[in-house]
């Protein structure tokens, strides 16, 4: 289905301009010339500062560079909840575009009475408001008259598409040049006066409890200032980062810790997932007016591991207490959502607490920095009114943080005489994908559960389906079938904490049907690009796959030890639309040689940054496909390293091509996981056209493929 | 406490430390730069990388007292906001990064290669840039920034 986007004068407040409809929360001017935007959305390395930047510079008609942007605080920025699930441009963008609409139309109005010439007679260039008979005002002069402490508006109408001249253009990002010069910008950079050091001591064992702990180690480290214990959850805090680490080394040489509880065997985790106590929702059913008769049933079972978030900073937040209240530094994609989390651990009214956003590494999703934040909190609460600055291990970050969830998945696919496919089902089984702060009556953050008083464990859950599912994700076909049941098992126990990376479970969903119409269309000897052509009656789903298909020259000769493999996916079956097509090479070592991708996002605000993100999207998802596998034995994660967790490198990256389809009428969406799912079908349908071996169980390593030719 | 004196971004230093500690560790915490990360703290990923003589090495599993006289140049001595190497320029030409955390380690290794091989292939750069690791999928971007600042320096 073509679904237009609403025109854009249609009623109704874009829903974060609902949620915090003061104008003045998202914007003011200033006499010297500067606008300060300030949206609720953060900067995770995705570039939407930027892109909400050119919004609001072209919505005003000023020069990009006289747009300020002003980091995300609770103390002072609009609630958009969490940057995630690729809604900024979605959520903060239109937000931005219709608040700047009206505040524009507000100062025109201003600017028409002062003048004392028509609304309609004026124009807007870089801020300067002209009307006929020269005369002239700006949002400078006016910005002291004009109040913007008044709320949003339904019926305004923003520019049309042509009319914008930032929007839908590359600009520059603007947290680049900072970045390459080295500059402190990262929160692991941000100095603050009087700054202390705190680290916190963690069990090798999954969920061991802390029985003992001698001091007298730490306590002759030079430098120490306090060493923390509340139940389980232990930590230093010193004058020096170096003499905080030697405090905790000498801390976990007097601990003594219970066992820990059993982990799942990593070497059949499809038959743990299927054997665990789980709630089960039928996310989808269609069911046809005439069942034809069932020629046969083609049964295919799919695996990913737990994938690992594996930030290349570790996580890193700073606290400091003023009395009974606190202020925290921190990296979290929901500055609002962490505070809910810091007052339910603490038993404070959120206005005690401020959380103010600096930038991180990329985190992909839910990784530790909420849990350090809590870390730091409860640290500093024993340094005196200093701030405490806590940086997790990289040991730490590889097995203390949430993962990706492990996901096992079953399609079934009846197929009539004529081997078209009339009925359709798929299971899977995993646990939730979600478990970030602020979204319950407990909290979700890691101290909280090691507490004398601890909070229970959070099992994770699933989003539901109108915020696009969890583990379900992208499991609800787009091809034109005539009947499916579309069923998911959530784990309700959790040895293995799980919440959101990129795409929830969309990558696995995507890898699974979009792997079982692979081998559909080779059993029945069609063409895999016309099988799914002729399955589809999205025209944006079709024009993305012939895109990529021309683009990648579909389909290139056959070559021994070559292969081509086309994977498809619309993120979250409302999201952007993207194509992928894989060329290979390999043997037992898989070689990803190119990727040739067409994308389409809608309205691209910023193309170069939408072909930033699928670029991205597309190098990650190599990665986890042919490299990632989160390791443990029964007691412990044991890929603590980056040998042990081993991701892409320069060497093996293959050549990534980008093709964005613009759409400047449609609604903008994100771009940041759009690749991942195509990506990982297109690269194992590329290995079976190259070997003619089916990899269901990832990632794709030597091992695998050689279980898989046996299995052959 | 001994002292350990090396030229830090053309500027001579001496620095009062157990000569054993990490040279990370001493250039955020004694000498308070930001530029250099700390990413593992095993040489595994490339994000403190800084230039040793000649050569880009990792400078959390390098001690202090191994640079004693020698020239240390981090990612702050590369160039300035006024006077940017054509590295620095070129990353921002081809926007060559998403978070950018890794970023700082990754010219360092790349000013090393240009230092030794003013005009490398693709290949070539893929190979002095593989023990730096970059999470966001940047890879072909930062290549291809390398090789216009290796062109734009061949140009004079």
């Amino acid at each position: 289905m073509n679904q237009p986007a609403p025109p854009p004068s249609a009623p109704g407040l874009p829903v974060s301009l609902a949620a915090n409809p003061k104008l003045s929360s998202w914007l003011k001017f200033s006499s010297s010339g500067q606008v300060t935007v300030s949206p609720g959305k953060v900067e995770i390395g995705q570039g939407i500062v930027t892109a909400l930047a050119q919004i609001a510079a072209d919505e005003l008609d000023i020069d990009l560079s006289r747009v300020q942007m002003i980091r995300t605080s609770t103390a002072v920025s609009p609630n958009e909840g969490v940057t995630s699930g690729s809604l900024s441009i979605q959520q903060s963008g239109r937000a931005l575009r219709h608040a700047c609409a009206e505040v524009r139309q507000i100062f025109l109005q201003q600017a028409a009475e002062r003048l004392g010439v028509g609304i309609d007679t004026l124009h807007i260039e870089d801020g300067i408001i002209s009307g006929p008979g020269n005369v002239r005002t700006s949002y400078w002069e006016l910005a002291d008259e004009v109040s913007l402490d008044r709320n949003a508006t339904p019926g305004v109408t923003p520019k049309i598409a042509t009319s914008r001249t930032l929007a839908g253009h590359s600009a520059q990002r603007i947290d680049i040049p900072d970045k390459v010069l080295g500059r402190p910008r990262f929160i692991h950079d941000h100095a603050l006066a009087g700054i202390l050091h705190g680290r916190v001591l963690r069990p090798e064992h999954a969920r061991a409890k802390l029985r003992e702990l001698n001091e007298d180690g730490a306590r002759a480290v030079a430098g120490l200032v306090a060493i923390v214990r509340d139940g389980s959850f232990a930590g230093v805090v010193s004058e020096t980062e170096h003499g905080a680490e030697a405090a905790l080394n000498a801390l976990r040489k007097g601990a003594t810790w219970s066992d820990g509880e059993l982990l799942p065997d990593e070497n059949d985790l499809a038959n743990f997932l299927k054997a665990q106590p789980s709630e089960s929702t039928v996310i989808g059913k269609k069911t046809a007016a005439a069942l034809c008769a069932v020629a046969r049933t083609i049964r295919r079972q799919y695996t990913r591991p737990y994938i690992a978030h594996a930030s290349i900073a570790p996580s890193c937040a700073m606290a400091r207490w003023d009395g009974d209240r606190v202020h925290v530094w921190t990296h979290s994609q929901g500055v609002y959502l962490l505070r809910a989390d810091l007052a339910l651990v603490l038993k404070l009214p959120v206005e005690n607490i401020t959380v103010e956003h600096l930038e991180g590494a990329g985190c992909y999703g839910h990784n530790a920095a909420d849990d350090v934040a809590l870390d730091a909190v409860l640290l500093a609460k024993s340094a005196g009114g200093r701030p405490v600055r806590v940086q997790w291990s990289r040991q730490g970050e590889m097995s203390d943080a949430p993962f990706g969830a492990a996901m096992a998945i079953e399609i079934e696919a009846d197929l009539d005489a004529r081997g078209a496919i009339i009925d359709w089902r798929h299971s899977i089984w995993s646990n939730g994908h979600a478990a970030r702060p602020g979204r319950a009556a407990q909290p979700a953050l890691l101290a909280a559960f090691e507490l004398e008083n601890p909070f229970p464990r959070m099992v994770s859950t699933n989003p539901p389906q109108a915020n696009g599912g969890g583990g379900d994700r992208n499991s609800v076909p787009l091809y034109d079938f005539p009947s499916w049941h579309i069923e998911s098992h959530r784990l309700i126990t959790m040895p293995i904490r799980t919440s959101a990376l990129r795409t929830l479970g969309g990558q696995g969903n995507v890898f699974a049907i979009e792997s079982i119409l692979d081998e559909i269309a080779a059993e029945t000897g069609e063409d895999p690009v016309a099988f799914r052509l002729r399955h589809l009656r999205d025209e944006r789903a079709k024009d993305v796959i012939r895109a990529a298909a021309v683009r990648a020259g579909w389909k290139p000769e056959k070559q021994p030890g070559i292969g081509h493999g086309i994977g498809f996916g619309r993120y979250k079956n409302t999201g952007a639309y993207c194509a992928a097509i894989a060329e290979i090479e390999g043997a037992e070592e898989i070689n990803v040689r190119k990727l040739t991708l067409a994308v389409d996002v809608g309205e691209a605000i910023n193309p170069d940054g939408v072909i930033n993100q699928i670029e991205g999207g597309a190098l990650q998802a190599t990665s986890w496909v042919l490299k990632e596998r989160v390791r443990f034995d029964r007691e412990r994660i044991t890929s603590t390293s980056w040998t042990e967790y081993p991701i892409l490198r320069f060497s093996e990256v293959p050549d990534v091509e980008v093709e964005v389809i613009q759409r400047p009428d449609m609604d903008p969406v994100g771009a940041g996981e759009a690749a991942h799912g195509p990506v990982t079908a297109a690269i194992v349908n590329a290995v079976f056209d190259a070997l003619g071996v089916r990899v269901r169980d990832l990632p794709i390593t030597r091992d695998k493929i050689i279980a898989a030719m046996d299995l052959s | 406490m001994p002292s350990v004196r090396f030229r830090l971004n053309g500027a001579e230093t001496e620095v009062d430390a157990d000569p054993d500690r990490s040279l990370l560790d001493i250039l955020r915490g004694h000498l308070g730069m930001s530029g250099p990360h700390f990413g593992c703290g095993a040489g595994e990923c490339g994000a403190c990388n800084i230039i040793v003589g000649d050569r880009a090495i990792s400078a959390c599993d390098t001690p202090l007292w191994s640079v004693a006289d020698k020239d240390v140049t981090t990612i702050e001595g590369l160039g300035t906001s006024e006077r940017p190497h054509p590295l620095q320029r070129a990353f921002i030409a081809e926007q060559a990064l998403q978070c950018g955390y890794c970023v700082s380690g990754i010219l360092m290794s790349a000013a090393a290669l240009l230092r030794r091989n003013p005009s490398p292939t693709s290949r070539e750069v893929k190979e002095a840039l593989d023990r730096n690791l970059c999470r966001c999928g940047s890879h072909n971007r930062m290549v291809r920034a390398v090789l216009r600042a290796a062109e734009e320096m061949a140009a004079g």
